[in-house]
């Protein structure tokens, strides 16, 4: 099985560069809308996309993507809708990787099968699914496997040598590295810190490490693009989105540019780690 | 569904945390480690009878136990059906239930050697416990609290700030308890390294449903011992409020496998099963939230609901997974009362006993007020009164003078 993740991954390991990886919440701050950052995101740069799916009690993330997905189901987005998205976002790209990351709730509720099914064919390529650790892989990750989809697991600091196997055996894609124990939009991840990590978690894969979590600017995502495989930044876009809303949280002319300028600068940082790498 | 009777009701959960479906450890990959620390100093802890014997010193000279089982004679008589005793779990230290189960967590805290808590509280009750013992054993704590329960529960929110503790009002979601549960999540989460997390009732990632039970389970202990020295017997019935249902499961779960006695938790309806309330399994299905699969208040897309109970103690949009289960094979029988209901009997049980109650058990009593009359007169029916209700009286006291 090969997903337009392990295609993607390979292409830039032979042109020697880490990934940008971009996060935005699904139907943030309406489904149109959100349609249009998603499509802008590859053209700006991100050579993988992640794609929340709202729920109300997100409980890894800070503030900026709790009100993401509030403002989200407030618009009326569903996880119906997110595939619906994807699908239509497959309409002109069928080569960005796209993610969905989320709770298990929503796709429980929506049946484990049928979710997966519908995924597939909506063009999803893989799932990061923060409350089901490797302890509930019965759950999803091994039926995501078996229909074909990419489980991307979350390895943090608080994963040791002992346990990383157990993390690792049956994650696919790549490997979601949490730079800090905390929620999404907090402090910054000590790049030193980050590649000793990294290394660390090579030792157990041959799979991509990407790094996510506290990554703000371009200079922040060069210094850890070039320590791992791949830069993810999500709460940083949600806040240039937020930022250019009206008062009442409605989109404005403003709100696809202002993620595709900050994801275009984010990109440039990552892509420079190229040349320090060489 | 057909579900099959087990053999006995008090094995549970597997070694997975499972209760049936219900259960289990849907957690972050960076709690993951401190769960299974947990568990294995849990597995030790209650090994080691230094544990136990320190815990049973505590319980009796700190806490007060046991707490009475007391005959409620002119309640009884009043509705004129089966006798009535009420387990005194507001008599404790702390004046509700949940001393019990944070006692036995603070001690395997510092068995851990952690030394920052955290915990969430609704109606505040498991916040004082928890800010009370971290005064006691010189820890750091800080308590999570929806910004509408800090509004409607004050006086707690002062006994606290006493007591040292740090009380952070919660704005984000709907402000009442899931909200505050999100956010110790978070915080742990980020402070996973010299922290303990106190939940307050038997829900969770697995093993806090097990420990929180055993821990309660000395309510149902002392229960199944006091009605033998009273009346020689089992009692015929018990009945226990339940938001999460810890004091529930404490009564129930010694009992669980006596297939005379009848066993009813009693949910908040709010203002009624059809509108806004807080009965998860009556209104509610499966579902996975704070580190459980669970009954829960959801929409079709598995959004949570907001519940609605006039007793932030029982605002919350789930139960404890073993609770789910025993509703399943249907060894418990699932009750609500709406607030109006729970409001009538806060007043009768005051005036008849001279008691008053906190708002939470007062939806116990509510029932009690339905089932009792229809007993006979040797029915033995015990109601835990898991609080009581000195932090409700400005709440009460505003609802009675706004509505006369």
């Amino acid at each position: 099985m090969t997903t337009r993740i392990d295609t993607r991954f390979a292409e830039l390991k032979k042109q020697g560069r880490a990934a940008f990886v971009t996060y935005v919440m699904a139907g943030d701050p309406d489904l149109t809308t959100s349609l249009d950052i998603v499509k802008a995101l590859p053209k700006a740069g991100a050579d993988v996309v992640e794609l929340g799916i709202p729920f109300t009690d997100p409980m890894a993330d800070g503030p900026s993507i709790q009100a993401a997905g509030l403002r989200a189901l407030k618009a009326g987005m569903t996880l119906k809708k997110t595939l619906e998205l994807v699908r239509d976002f497959r309409k002109e790209d069928n080569i960005t990787p796209l993610v969905l990351m989320g709770y298990y709730n929503p796709i429980y509720i929506y049946g484990v099968d049928k979710f997966l099914a519908d995924a597939k064919t909506s063009g999803v390529d893989g799932l990061i699914i923060v409350d089901l650790p490797p302890e509930e892989d019965e759950e999803l990750c091994l039926p995501a496997l078996k229909a074909g989809l990419n489980f991307i697991r979350l390895a943090t600091p608080t994963t040791d040598d002992k346990r990383l196997p157990a993390v690792l055996a049956n994650t696919s894609g790549f490997v979601y590295y949490v730079s800090i124990a905390g929620i999404t939009g907090a402090a910054a991840a000590d790049a030193n810190a980050v590649g000793e990590a990294v290394a660390r978690i090579k030792r157990h894969t041959r799979l991509p490490i990407c790094v996510g979590f506290g990554i703000r600017t371009p200079e922040a995502a060069r210094a850890i693009a070039e320590k791992a495989d791949g830069s993810v930044v999500g709460t940083a876009l949600v806040d240039a989105l937020k930022n250019s809303l009206d008062a009442d949280g409605r989109a404005t002319a403003k709100t696809v540019n202002a993620v595709a300028e900050l994801t275009a600068a984010l990109a440039r940082g990552v892509k420079g780690a190229q040349q320090a790498a060489e | 569904m057909n579900i099959a009777k087990p053999n006995s009701y008090r094995s549970g959960p597997d070694e997975r945390g499972h209760f049936g479906i219900f259960g289990g450890r849907f957690v972050a990959e960076t709690l993951m480690p401190l769960i299974l620390d947990l568990e294995k100093a849990y597995t030790a802890a209650k090994a080691d009878p230094a544990f136990q014997a320190e815990m049973n010193g505590y319980l009796k000279n700190y806490v007060g136990r046991p707490s009475p089982l007391y005959f409620a004679e002119r309640l009884t008589d009043h509705l004129g059906g089966a006798k009535i005793y009420l387990k005194r779990e507001e008599l404790n230290h702390t004046g509700s239930h949940k001393v019990n189960n944070v006692l036995g967590q603070i001690m395997l805290a510092r068995r851990m050697g952690k030394k920052r808590i955290i915990a969430e509280t609704g109606a505040g009750q498991h916040g004082v416990a928890t800010a009370t013992l971290c005064a006691r054993f010189g820890l750091e704590c800080i308590v999570y609290m929806g910004a509408v329960d800090v509004e409607r529960q004050q006086p707690n929110v002062i006994r606290m700030e006493m007591l040292g503790a740090t009380v952070m009002p919660v704005q984000s979601g709907t402000r009442t308890l899931k909200d505050a549960m999100n956010e110790a999540l978070r915080d742990w989460v980020t402070n996973v390294h010299n922290t303990f997390y106190c939940i307050g009732t038997v829900a969770g990632p697995h093993p806090y449903p097990m420990l929180v039970r055993d821990f309660q389970s000395i309510i149902g202990n002392e229960t199944k011992t006091q009605m033998q020295e009273v009346e020689g017997r089992l009692p015929d019935s018990l009945v226990a409020c339940i938001g999460g249902g810890s004091n529930a499961m404490g009564l129930f779960h010694p009992f669980l496998d006596d297939p005379s006695v009848e066993i009813f938790g009693v949910e908040a309806a709010g203002h009624g099963l059809t509108q806004l309330h807080a009965a998860s399994i009556a209104g509610g299905r499966p579902g996975v939230l704070h580190g459980n699969r669970t009954y829960l208040l959801m929409d079709a897309d598995g959004q949570i609901q907001d519940a609605h109970s006039i007793s932030a103690g029982l605002d919350y949009p789930g139960i404890g997974p073993e609770h789910s289960w025993l509703h399943e094979v249907g060894r418990v029988n699932y009750l609500s009362a709406t607030d109006d209901e729970a409001l009538a009997a806060f007043q009768l049980l005051s005036k008849l006993e001279g008691i008053i109650p906190a708002l939470e058990p007062a939806h116990a009593i509510a029932k009690v007020m339905e089932l009792a009359p229809k007993r006979p007169k040797d029915h033995l029916m015990v109601v835990n009164l898991s609080g009581r209700g000195d932090k409700d009286v400005p709440q009460v006291g505003d609802i009675l003078r706004g509505k006369k």
